[in-house]
């Protein structure tokens, strides 16, 4: 077999373009969704019903669904429902943030739970409200603790975007698709496909890795 | 100063599950006062200080702490608390903030002092506990003493009106034990009022006013530390202090 350099080289600008693309869909989807997360995880830890039952039947389903399925529903549906028609970048976007909240709630419920109850207990014994207690006390604690996981999160996110091709949002899949289309060769688009892939999660899990070490030593 | 007592605890019943860990306590406290309580583990007396600013919740009973009601309090238990300073046995400092701001977090967001009034309170504060020096350090880099007399600190910084110790030498090595205790003398003699849950016979008779025997979760005598300590009327209390003595 002959592996062409050339036409990888040809359609770079545009697999570019498609990189750029996941990166930003990746980015403001794990942004939008740890937002969103914070409020189910805070749900979930509700002690009241009406809050608690409704989080936590979110989680179930966007962790037991196939995302594949849930792009589909947020493309054909869901996205048409709130602005009238489709939008492969906003469904793309929509449907990985609404994915990664329910993930990123379970990692901000587990941070949250893992400082010591005797933390709250010195902030209650100082007079400071619940507000309080989790703004200056709880947070800064537990999201030291959740770096590392929200790192795996974003990671995961970035691969999974690559579902969206789907839907024909043009991220980086989408163009090694249509790459293959025009060559009709398998190989290239593919295999650049994945080395692009793999630098980004790659440098990402450096950076990670190098804001963890900065995080525990500050 | 008011004439009545400043905590008043009056038939309080608690339980964990079936496992019933007070039983109908009552104590007074009077302004200025330091009450000791001692007793075997398992007698109730943490869960009995804990009641006293809401870290648990009785089922029964009536808690009044400078004339206002513990267990109505509702968000107002807020404004109790910060009136009444509490040093755990695990200190419980804030991992990640500076000795400073461990000080001055709660005077600067819950007395809303601003922030030059707050560190120079907290300075004060730490140079009659001895720390002056350690205001930069993180709570990792202090010895448990340290650790307990920051604490102290911590609370004081509140400027309660009654103190809270849940066995505040209990996790410190023995070599340190005296310098938290010499804290607390200092504090006893300035006149706060304190109710101390201890293992520390030789403290709880040298500075409290008052000590209390708890056992099973209930209150089986109290007196003096003369009374209490030479006299014992209880034999449950005799039992108790011939195996700690």
């Amino acid at each position: 077999m002959h592996f062409r350099f050339d036409i990888i080289v040809d359609y770079l600008p545009l697999l570019l373009k498609g990189a750029a693309l996941t990166i930003g869909i990746s980015a403001l989807a794990i942004v939008l969704g740890s937002i969103l997360g914070l409020v189910v995880s805070f749900g979930k830890m509700s002690s009241r019903w009406y809050f608690s039952w409704p989080t936590s039947g979110y989680i179930h389903f966007f962790r037991g669904t196939p995302l594949y399925v849930q792009i589909l529903i947020v493309h054909f549906g869901l996205v048409p429902a709130f602005i009238g028609h489709t939008d492969a970048i906003v469904a793309a976007i929509t449907a990985l943030m609404l994915n990664s909240a329910a993930y990123t709630a379970e990692i901000y419920r587990a941070g949250i739970q893992s400082v010591d109850k005797g933390q709250t207990e010195a902030a209650q014994s100082l007079g400071m409200t619940g507000t309080q207690t989790m703004r200056f006390i709880i947070l800064p604690q537990a999201v030291k603790r959740m770096i590392p996981a929200f790192g795996n999160e974003f990671v995961v996110l970035i691969k999974d975007s690559s579902l969206v091709a789907l839907i024909a949002a043009p991220e980086l899949m989408y163009w090694s698709n249509v790459m293959r289309g025009q060559y009709l060769r398998v190989w290239e688009p593919y295999l650049a496909a994945a080395f692009i892939y793999l630098i980004l999660t790659y440098s990402l899990s450096k950076l990670l890795g190098w804001m963890e070490k900065k995080g525990v030593a500050g | 100063m008011t004439a009545g007592p400043i905590i008043e605890v009056k038939e309080v019943h608690k339980s964990f599950g079936a496992n019933t860990v007070l039983k109908d306590v009552s104590v007074q406290v009077a302004p200025g006062e330091v009450v000791v309580i001692i007793g075997p583990s398992g007698s109730g007396k943490s869960t009995l200080l804990r009641c006293l600013n809401g870290l648990e919740k009785p089922e029964s009973g009536q808690i009044r702490i400078e004339d206002r009601s513990l267990l109505d309090a509702g968000a107002a238990i807020t404004d109790i608390r910060s009136r009444m300073g509490m040093v755990f046995q695990q200190f419980n400092l804030f991992p990640h903030l500076s000795v400073l701001r461990n000080i001055t977090l709660a005077p600067i967001q819950v007395r809303k002092l601003d922030s030059a009034k707050a560190e120079k309170l907290a300075m004060s504060l730490l140079g009659k506990v001895g720390l002056k020096e350690k205001a930069e350090h993180y709570p990792a880099s202090l010895s448990g003493g340290q650790a307990q007399r920051v604490a102290i600190a911590r609370a004081l910084a509140m400027e309660p009106r009654i103190m809270l110790f849940d066995e505040p030498t209990s996790a410190l090595d023995p070599e340190m034990v005296g310098e938290v205790l010499a804290v607390m003398k200092e504090l006893a003699a300035e006149g706060m009022t304190m109710v101390i849950v201890t293992h520390e016979m030789g403290f709880a008779r040298e500075v409290g006013h008052r000590v209390l025997f708890m056992e099973q979760g209930m209150l089986v005598e109290e007196g003096t530390p003369q009374q209490l300590f030479d006299e014992p009327q209880q034999e449950r209390t005799r039992a108790f202090l011939s195996k700690v003595l």
